[in-house]
């Protein structure tokens, strides 16, 4: 029977993907399975554009325990009986439609996954974009994400220790909410999503089903929209206090020997869940739909097996046992119902009222068509990268006055205002709170420590997907290391335009490449990831914004670095380079954007120095010669010395004079580098480190006074610098 | 000492407070489901923080018609020593164990700050090791922290000595603003009548470990420990 434009429309297929369908059925396919289709096909669910060239990403390592891809996170060995499970998730396009609820079932969402592999959640971060601030809608966004996070977050007990956020007149249209979360698990008591044996019993625990979500995955996530309110019924609304009582639940229910499989409902509800079960077990699947508890009257099997209503899991148990696991959801007051049977046979067969309604191979449904590309270079790319910097005035204004602007920038301001409103402490874990590059959490009963970062420069990855990615990676490293851990796993979210274009699929193709390379050159497997595509509006696409999410580790959590100064007379080390910045470092800078309202120029970075730069800081730290250390980024390095006095409470002169232009010097964004502070003493063995690996490094000037001086260019006093930083933000989003 | 934490649907901190007394302070301590109808065996009980029930209807108003609670209402009536945090805090406010209400934050955002407490009165089971004046350094992560109450009963808490501890900021000055949520009084702690319930909104338990920030918290628990221990030589 012909299917209409519109239903293919409602469902974000195309005449072809049907076509293909059609063609591997058979026949043609039935309403529902068109549904299930729809779910599994699309963008979000299918990884359509994406699948061919993630699957060329590093993942092997020692310590891998769980390929990416293969269940709902990746796992790292920790050593000692620990695990890790982690992954980051974005959850664009419904915090764009209703930012709250958004923002709140992201984070639910990237947890249920996390615990879903047996891990109990330890730590959240998140990792945002926005318009520009002044904006009214744009503040309306920021509140109802922030508020979203906040509430989920600290409802559950899960301390939310990391994060940025990042404005940009690219994101206005199309907010970005990826959110990451790390877990624990212990003795080896990883979950698995499947089934073990045919006649293993599909259980539904947790909320009851309603008509929230519907076409979510694929109606909202996998096209671009303009007409954003129409889609409001698509975002799905969380209930964390639910989901913390199934957290508990799950984690108890994993001890009982029946229970061999757990899947945690997202996108496309229990059509994904499921049948994905079923294909990673090789197995056909029953469903009964009446036996799916539900919260609305009336509901079809398509709105059944579409809803994504918040705060469901999958189990798979071994028939006989189910009457153990009734009794422990009954016990934590959690409904539990039997609602299906992994069978002999290659198809997920569907019943309601007692009849079968569809019976579709599963391998089908999984197997979404994969494309590639390939695209050129575009024009207005290489103008941009062409363009020659020195070109650009000088500002009118003082040094220290473009510093305290920049201080004050929405980019760069302290991030305070935001993070006060997450509980950062529960679990009581946490040693380096949220504020400096990375935080870092000890490891209860051992020595150890993990710390966790998210990174990505999107300005950065527009002027060089290739170059921005490699940096991106090797900023995420580089806040690990600054925390004297060593970087073991990555997790990669990649959020990118319509990857029907040219130019996006030029940046996706560039992108992965960039991130291949630098996992390569540092030894780092990307452990897990996500991509949210068609993040654009009025046909024109977001910043390419792969973020890196990384999880580091410290064998003496004790040995740890921040990023204040901490004692008069430490002498200020940089780390990386041994000048002053110079024009070319201003590409892609904040400075440049902010005060000249220009993107240009061609991002560089020496993976090599990099490595070396890390290794050289890392080793400093657990030989417990520094006094502090921070990565220089956003602002340069003028901003990183002014955090780092800022944050210690402590002025610095700087002695070393700047040649060439003082923005450059000051704002410049080249790669690399660290600016690190330690007592006089040291300063010979930290040189004899830096000489043996072909480090760079510069004195700068030492740590003390009531003032920040950077020799003849900037004179301001501690008081004024710390309350541009500290109040930018405020004064950003209401002013 | 034995000390029963109190866990309802929704609680997370007793997890930390667990850490708090046993590892780190060497203490028995047993989870108490919300369901129980007996605390015999109990050297003190504790109601920690989280979000009993979600914080549905008003935080704290759903859990204190938890059965435990009327177990714990026996035991506080019979002298029993009962520490209240954060949510805690709240549930015993919501059964009327203590008096006052913990409204929402002046200024309506979630807060997670360290914040410095002002020892007020030095006499309680709570604050033994400490000296009135003493400023400990504990967090506070809460929506709704903000103490208020009638002026009839604000005059009575300060008169008899029952309001413990004040925000301050970490010289021990008492001032509107270092006030992080808009209690009256800047009010963060206070005791019943009898000397033997608290209720303080920060969280002594996340103040455990100098590794973590900080173990200021401490000297709470180890007053009680140490006022238990006297009661039973």
């Amino acid at each position: 029977m012909p299917v209409t434009q519109e239903t293919l429309d409602e469902i974000a297929l195309s005449r072809s993907e049907y076509e293909a369908i059609v063609d591997r059925l058979g026949r043609d396919p039935e309403p529902l399975e068109l549904g299930l289709f729809g779910a599994l096909w699309s963008e979000h669910c299918g990884y359509k554009h994406t699948k061919a060239l993630l699957r060329t990403l590093p993942s092997a390592s020692d310590r891998l325990l769980v390929a990416p891809g293969a269940e709902n996170a990746g796992v790292i060995d920790l050593g000692d009986g620990l695990a890790v499970a982690m992954k980051i998730e974005s959850h664009n396009h419904p915090s764009a439609v209703e930012p709250f609820e958004g923002a709140a079932t992201g984070v639910g969402g990237i947890i249920r996954d996390i615990f879903a592999m047996g891990a109990r959640p330890i730590a959240l971060l998140n990792s945002l974009r926005f318009g520009q601030p002044q904006d009214a809608r744009t503040r309306y966004l920021i509140n109802g994400v922030i508020g979203g996070i906040s509430s989920y977050g600290n409802c559950i007990g899960i301390p939310d220790v990391g994060g940025e956020i990042f404005f940009s007149d690219s994101y206005k249209g199309n907010p970005l909410v990826n959110a990451m979360c790390v877990g624990l698990i212990e003795d080896g008591k990883m979950a698995s999503a499947s089934a073990k044996e045919h006649g293993d019993l599909l259980m539904l625990v947790g909320a009851d089903t309603g008509r929230d979500g519907i076409h979510g995955a694929s109606g909202l996530a996998s096209r671009t929209f303009e007409e954003q309110a129409e889609m409001r019924s698509a975002v799905q609304v969380g209930n964390p206090f639910l989901e913390k009582v199934l957290i508990e639940a799950c984690i108890e229910a994993l001890d009982i020997p029946g229970v061999v499989g757990l899947q945690d409902c997202g996108a496309a509800g229990i059509t994904s869940a499921a049948i994905e079960m079923a294909e990673r077990s090789g197995m056909g699947l029953k469903i009964d739909i009446d036996a799916v508890p539900r919260r609305e009257e009336g509901m079809t099997p398509y709105e059944v097996m579409l809803s994504e209503s918040q705060e469901r899991m999958l189990l798979a148990v071994t028939p006989g046992h189910e009457d153990k696991v009734f009794e422990l959801f009954d016990r934590w007051d959690l409904d539990a119902s039997v609602i299906g049977t992994f069978e002999f046979g290659e198809n997920v067969r569907i019943f309601h009222e007692g009849s079968e309604v569809s019976s579709t191979p599963v391998v089908t449904l999984t197997d979404a068509p994969e494309y590639t590309f390939s695209a050129p270079k575009p024009d207005w790319l290489a103008a941009l990268q062409d363009k020659d910097l020195s070109e650009v005035p000088l500002p009118s204004e003082s040094a220290g006055e473009v510093l305290l602007q920049l201080l004050s920038a929405p980019n760069i301001a302290s991030r305070f205002p935001i993070y006060r409103q997450y509980d950062y402490h529960v679990q009581i874990n946490t040693v380096v709170e949220p504020g400096g590059d990375a935080a870092v959490l000890r490891l209860k009963g051992s020595k150890r420590g993990i710390a966790v970062s998210t990174d990505c420069n999107g300005r950065i990855c527009y002027l060089d997907p290739r170059v921005g990615t490699i940096i991106a990676v090797a900023e995420a490293c580089r806040n690990i290391a600054v925390t004297g851990a060593e970087p073991v796993a990555l997790t990669d979210g990649l959020n990118f335009g319509n990857p029907e274009t040219p130019d996006v699929q030029f940046q996706l193709n560039e992108s992965i490449a960039g991130m291949r390379e630098a996992a390569d050159a540092f030894g780092i497997p990307i452990v897990s990831g996500n991509a949210s595509l068609y993040n654009e509006s009025a046909g024109t696409a977001i910043f390419p914004t792969p973020i890196i999410g990384s999880l580091g580790i410290l064998e003496d959590v004790e040995k740890h670095s921040t990023v204040g100064f901490k004692n008069e007379g430490d002498v200020v080390v940089l780390l990386g380079a041994d000048d002053w910045d110079s024009v070319e470092g201003l590409a892609g800078s904040e400075y440049l954007d902010f005060k000249h309202d220009t993107i240009a120029g061609q991002p560089t970075i020496d993976i090599n120095l990099e490595l070396n730069v890390q290794s050289v800081c890392r080793d400093a730290i657990s030989s417990e010669l520094l006094s502090s250390a921070h990565d220089v980024s956003d602002g340069g390095l003028a901003i990183a010395i002014a955090e780092s006095a800022i944050i210690g409470g402590k002025g610095a002169s700087t002695s070393l004079d700047v040649e060439g232009r003082w923005d450059a010097a000051l704002f410049g964004e080249s790669q690399s580098r660290i600016v690190v502070s330690l007592p006089e003493a040291n300063l010979n063995e930290l040189r004899q480190m830096t000489e043996s690996k072909n480090v760079p490094m510069t004195t700068l000037g030492t740590v003390g006074g009531d003032d920040l001086n950077i020799n003849g260019v900037v004179q301001l006093p501690l008081t004024e610098i710390d309350d541009a930083w500290k109040n930018g933000f405020t004064r950003a989003v209401s002013d | 000492m034995k000390f029963g934490i109190v866990v309802f649907p929704g609680t997370w901190s007793e997890k930390d407070t667990f850490h708090a007394l046993s590892p780190v302070l060497g203490q028995d301590a047993e989870y108490v489901w919300h369901g129980e109808t007996e605390l015999s065996g109990f050297d003190a009980i504790v109601l920690p923080g989280g979000f009993s029930y979600g914080d549905y209807l008003r935080s704290g108003a759903i859990a204190r018609f938890s059965p435990v609670m009327d177990a714990v209402k026996i035991y506080a009536d019979a002298g029993g020593p009962v520490i209240g945090i954060c949510n805690g805090f709240q549930v015993l406010c919501e059964s009327g164990l203590l008096p006052g209400v913990l409204m929402r934050n002046d200024h309506l955002e979630f807060r997670c700050i360290w914040t410095d407490l002002r020892v007020e009165n030095d006499s309680t089971n709570f604050t033994s090791r400490a000296n009135v004046g003493d400023t400990l350094h504990i967090p506070m992560s809460h929506g709704e922290g903000n103490y208020q109450a009638d002026a009839a009963t604000i005059e009575r808490l300060e008169g008899n000595g029952q309001v413990v501890f004040r925000y301050a900021d970490a010289s021990g000055n008492v001032t509107d603003e270092i006030n992080p949520n808009g209690s009256i009084n800047n009010i963060a702690g206070i005791i019943n009548e009898r000397g033997n319930v608290l209720g303080m909104m920060p969280h002594p338990e996340k103040a455990c470990e100098v590794l973590i920030g900080g173990d200021d918290g401490n000297v709470i628990f180890s007053s009680m420990i140490d006022s238990l221990a006297t009661a039973t030589a």
